[in-house]
């Protein structure tokens, strides 16, 4: 067998695999929701930008990206550099922080139902502690600030340590010269991890921040489990029109919606933290 | 000003001694090269004095001022790394720039520094590449300039040349002797090749497991080695070896050979002679030949001299043959003494 084919042999079920049951579905869903009845039309997607609560939607999504995202990613770099820094079980730690990660994120919702719910772990303690004479309601439908954080929270808690693993992995990769180099040059610990620490981290940096946005945007079974329909988004959206409103055609125009703004941003952060070839490490 | 002093320094890592109480003083502008073999502890003396590595004990002064506690910052140093550590994110000319930027000094400064620099270290046309486009042989001279602009007390360099093939490392080390005795620092550098530390040295450290054997100048240590080590390390080939008894008050026999040496109690000591202090003729040492190795200018004969290997370096014209007996005159001024004991010289 000729040498240069072997690699492409061996990739070639997994690609069928993914043309099978991934584009094969991509395009049927692509058509549905570009149709109705059998005819070309944009009607779905008018449907679904139509609905009332189609601009909550959207603005409930992209303001839970916009803030989980960045908090993670602070807290991520810096776990990362504490655990870097580690010279005795480091991989003990790694293990705890990513104990989230094994947790469906139903599940993940669910935990903190317990801790929020009307008779959860926080109103027990609170009155126990006797901060409060009667439960308060966190998640109730005239609450939507605290469900937004409860939401917040619970997805810090379970995805932070995704970046966290990912980032480790990148600052195992710089050279420890570089910061012995900036440190006799001048460079106090701060402006290492300024000037050297973020730059040189910047493949697994642009790694960790896709793969967060979309999961964020994805978010679904957590809001589900701690807001119910009292903090709708788009992925919760599109389970109704599918599943409630026995809409396909609009539930894949939402889908199709999801997945276009995930590769704008995937695009996006593909050009920002772009590494040019020659100033890779 | 920056005389640098090492007292007493002393390192540990766990169970394992790197460095035991080393004691060393380099002068003003002085170039000290440390010399020896891997493991012997030069590189972590280096790290020591950068601030890079704390010692265990001791004490670590530059120009005057105890900086054993300071970060590597504070110590007026610049470093030029193994591996060059030139960094990859950054052009040629902010790497030269990274430590004038974090002294926050004026953008015009920042530029003539870097551009002089660059300068007389011929990588103008390269200020805008970053290190992935550069050749070995150029990211030294960037890790170089970059210590330069500094312009530092003290310059440390870690094996700068190391990595560098054989005909780039003749020509970089003519440049560096240079360019470093015209930017008037104090240097410290690490290598365990002798003949860059002989070619660039003021004083050459010769250490060994730990321990500074002899500092002293590089003829000197050539030619005049404290201990049998240095004989044995410095050199190539190497010193001549031989076991001397006792045959009167300064008198030793050596090889059948009645030769005058020092005073001594002892009965067993150690002849020594590099290979080059030796001619051949009808007096001397008794030597069969074993291995000629013409080399040009000169002819490496290894023979068996009392069972032991033996190497002369004689003139490229004397006509010697595998299994010939030689008789071979150590030159009386050039010989030299160990105490097998100690084995410093006698």
């Amino acid at each position: 067998m000729h040498g240069k084919a072997l690699p492409y042999l061996l990739l070639m079920p997994a690609t069928l695999f993914l043309c099978v049951f991934f584009l094969y579905p991509f395009v049927l869903v692509a058509f549905e929701a570009l149709t109705r009845d059998g005819a070309f039309t944009l009607d779905n997607f008018r449907a679904m930008a139509g609905s009332w609560k189609f601009p909550v939607t959207v603005r409930n999504t992209l303001l839970l990206a916009a803030i989980v995202v960045p908090i993670q990613l602070v807290m991520a770099l810096l776990m990362a550099s504490v655990v870097s820094r580690l010279e005795t079980g480091r991989s003990a730690a790694l293990y705890i922080f990513a104990i989230p990660l094994g947790i469906s994120d139903l599940a993940a919702g669910l935990i903190w139902l317990a801790i929020f719910d009307q008779s959860g772990f926080l109103n027990t303690l609170l009155a126990h502690l006797g901060v409060v004479d009667r439960p308060i309601m966190f998640l109730g439908y005239q609450s939507k600030l605290t469900i937004f954080i409860a939401v917040a929270l619970a997805e810090i808690w379970r995805a932070t340590a995704i970046m966290m693993v990912i980032l480790v992995a990148g600052m195992g990769l710089i050279p420890k010269e570089y910061y012995e180099a900036a440190e006799v040059f001048g460079a106090g610990p701060w402006k290492r991890f300024v000037r050297i620490t973020l730059p040189l981290l910047r493949p697994s940096l642009q790694t960790a921040i896709i793969l967060r946005v979309i999961l964020a945007f994805e978010v679904f079974a957590v809001v589900a489990a701690l807001g119910g329909t009292n903090l709708p988004v788009l992925m919760g959206e599109t389970y109704n029109w599918q599943f409630t409103l026995q809409d396909r055609n609009v539930a894949a125009a939402s889908a199709l919606l999801i997945l276009a703004i995930s590769i704008g941003f995937t695009l996006f952060f593909l050009r920002v933290l772009r590494v040019p070839k020659e100033a890779r490490i | 000003m920056a005389e640098i002093a090492i007292k007493g320094v002393a390192k540990r890592f766990g169970g394992f001694t790197a460095l035991h109480q080393v004691n060393l003083a380099i002068a003003d502008q002085e170039f000290m090269v440390l010399l020896g073999a891997s493991g012997c502890g030069k590189t972590t003396l280096l790290r020591i004095v950068a601030g890079l590595e704390t010692p265990s004990q001791g004490e670590v002064w530059i120009g005057g001022r105890r900086v054993d506690h300071l970060p590597p910052r504070e110590r007026g140093i610049a470093m030029v790394f193994q591996n060059y550590a030139v960094f990859p994110h950054l052009t040629v000319f902010e790497n030269i720039a990274f430590g004038l930027r974090m002294k926050k000094l004026p953008q015009a400064d920042v530029e003539r520094r870097v551009n002089r620099t660059a300068e007389l270290m011929h990588i103008e046309q390269l200020l805008k590449r970053y290190s992935g486009q550069l050749s070995g042989g150029q990211r030294q001279r960037v890790a170089v300039a970059r210590a330069l602009a500094m312009e530092p007390d003290v310059i440390l360099m870690d094996e700068p040349l190391s990595n560098l093939d054989a005909l780039l490392r003749l020509e970089m080390r003519a440049e560096l002797k240079g360019v470093l005795a015209a930017s008037k620092t104090t240097t410290i550098y690490v290598t365990h090749d002798q003949v860059e530390a002989m070619s660039l040295a003021d004083r050459i450290a010769v250490m060994h497991q730990g321990r500074i054997v002899q500092a002293a100048s590089p003829v000197e240590v050539y030619r005049n080695p404290a201990a049998r080590f240095v004989g044995s390390f410095i050199g190539n080939p190497p010193m001549n070896f031989i076991p001397a008894t006792k045959a009167g008050n300064g008198s030793w026999s050596v090889a059948g050979l009645t030769l005058p040496g020092p005073k001594s109690d002892k009965q067993k000591i150690e002849f020594a002679i590099r290979p080059e202090d030796v001619d051949a003729g009808s007096e001397g040492l008794h030597a069969t030949v074993r291995v000629i190795e013409p080399l040009g200018p000169h002819t490496l004969v290894t023979c068996d001299v009392e069972g032991g290997l033996f190497r002369a370096i004689l003139e490229s014209n004397a006509s010697v043959k595998v299994g010939e007996q030689l008789r071979l005159a150590p030159k009386p001024d050039r010989v030299r003494w160990f105490d097998p004991e100690t084995t410093n010289a006698l």
